[in-house]
């Protein structure tokens, strides 16, 4: 039991994907402009990599090795469509701030990442936990930097305003702010590691 | 259960049954959600028309399409005219699109017959959050209630005059877009209007 609680929280904090494995930092960087985006964003990636993981765990037999990247990437395509078009048709408000971003996940390494170096050679149910876990710590990591970026860019986090427009300093909205942003959290975090130690 | 070996035959067999059985699955996903991204979509418009157009009740919306030769390339804008129970032309909720920063930025326009933007919707955008994509509040109500026939010119200026257009800070790209649209939106009704006045009454 302790083993399959290691496999989901090892994805939180100690192989976080972005802080620690620095997967999947496109999306990263280009979705955390606001705390609501990142934290969609990281939770319909949470939503695909969990299915893909099952889904991926389930066939691992099937798949011959030689075709297993192409036979991954059809399987992890179709559920993020799926999520694309159930969003659309019923939670459109949801989707209208997403819209853009939800094929984006496709191409997440952290969903092919965890296909290939756990799904593919573990069974179902730590599968499951392995995706569940790694897809709330790229949450959490989204969210986080998603909210520093508004507070420094926009003086507001998940719109509540708290600074004056006059206190924003823009260059946290734009792609560097993203760069600066997402190297000083990681060099804080691998501090606080060091001092845990 | 043991891998199996990448003979050729094993691979076509499981990238053939893997493509098939997805692309099963997304046609049926897609036939269960077509009804219901088309009735979004459709209250979308409909929720639109009504924001940038308010006229009350009794009003037909009618779906057609205008033009206007803008340097000698032709652009056609979907739009819905209102009429009234006479058949009276009373306005138009036209549809517009112009090339932003991120992307194409697509708007309705509503404007009445005597010249008066009422409003501006934004249906779809891809701007920069927290810069461009501000575009949906101060900037947006600017046009309301312009007459662009008069002394109002819709050009994007520093000058704050309050007859012009007052840009996003650090959004220009997104404010001269935007503008562009309403203008292109505004001069296709002023040029179609006579011709659309008098369809109505036939």
């Amino acid at each position: 039991m302790s083993n399959h609680l290691q496999t989901f929280t090892k994805g939180l904090i100690k192989e976080n994907p972005i802080l620690v494995l620095l997967l999947g930092c496109c999306p990263t960087l280009a979705t955390t402009t606001t705390a609501v985006n990142g934290m969609s964003m990281g939770l319909a990636t949470t939503f695909v990599l969990v299915l893909s993981n099952i889904f991926i765990s389930l066939l691992k037999g099937f798949i011959p090795d030689k075709v297993r990247i192409p036979c991954f990437i059809v399987v992890i395509a179709s559920f993020v469509t799926i999520v694309q078009l159930v969003m659309q048709a019923f939670v459109p408000s949801i989707y209208e701030t997403l819209g853009l971003f939800i094929p984006l996940i496709v191409v997440n390494c952290i969903v092919l990442g965890r296909a290939e170096a756990f799904a593919s050679k573990n069974p179902v149910f730590p599968s499951l936990l392995d995706g569940l876990g790694m897809g709330l710590g790229f949450t959490l990591a989204l969210t986080l930097l998603g909210c520093i970026r508004e507070f420094l860019g926009c003086g507001s986090i998940f719109g509540f305003t708290i600074l004056p427009e006059t206190a924003n300093i823009l260059v946290f909205i734009l792609p560097p702010g993203a760069f600066i942003c997402l190297g000083f959290v990681i060099a804080i975090v691998n501090k606080l590691k060091k001092e845990s130690h | 259960m043991a891998k199996k070996p990448s003979s050729l035959k094993n691979m076509l067999i499981a990238l053939f049954v893997i493509t098939a059985v997805s692309g099963g699955l997304l046609g049926l996903v897609y036939g269960l959600t077509k009804d219901a991204i088309a009735e979004v979509e459709l209250q979308k418009n409909e929720k639109a028309i009504k924001e940038v157009l308010p006229l009350g009740e009794g009003i037909t919306y009618t779906a057609d399409t205008i033009t206007l030769d803008d340097n000698g390339v032709t652009l056609s804008f979907p739009c819905n005219l209102a009429r009234d129970a006479n058949g009276t032309l009373l306005g138009a909720a036209i549809k517009t699109t112009e090339g932003g920063f991120g992307g194409n930025i697509e708007l309705m326009v509503g404007i009445t017959t005597d010249g008066i933007i009422k409003g501006v919707s934004v249906l779809s955008h891809s701007e920069t959050p927290g810069l461009g994509a501000n575009m949906e509040g101060k900037f947006k109500d600017q046009f309301a209630d312009k007459k662009p026939g008069d002394n109002i010119i819709l050009e994007v200026t520093k000058s704050h005059d309050g007859k012009k257009v007052d840009a996003i800070t650090a959004a220009t790209i997104t404010s001269k877009a935007f503008t562009k649209a309403v203008d292109n939106a505004f001069k296709a009704f002023e040029s179609n209007k006579s011709q659309l006045q008098k369809g109505g009454q036939q």
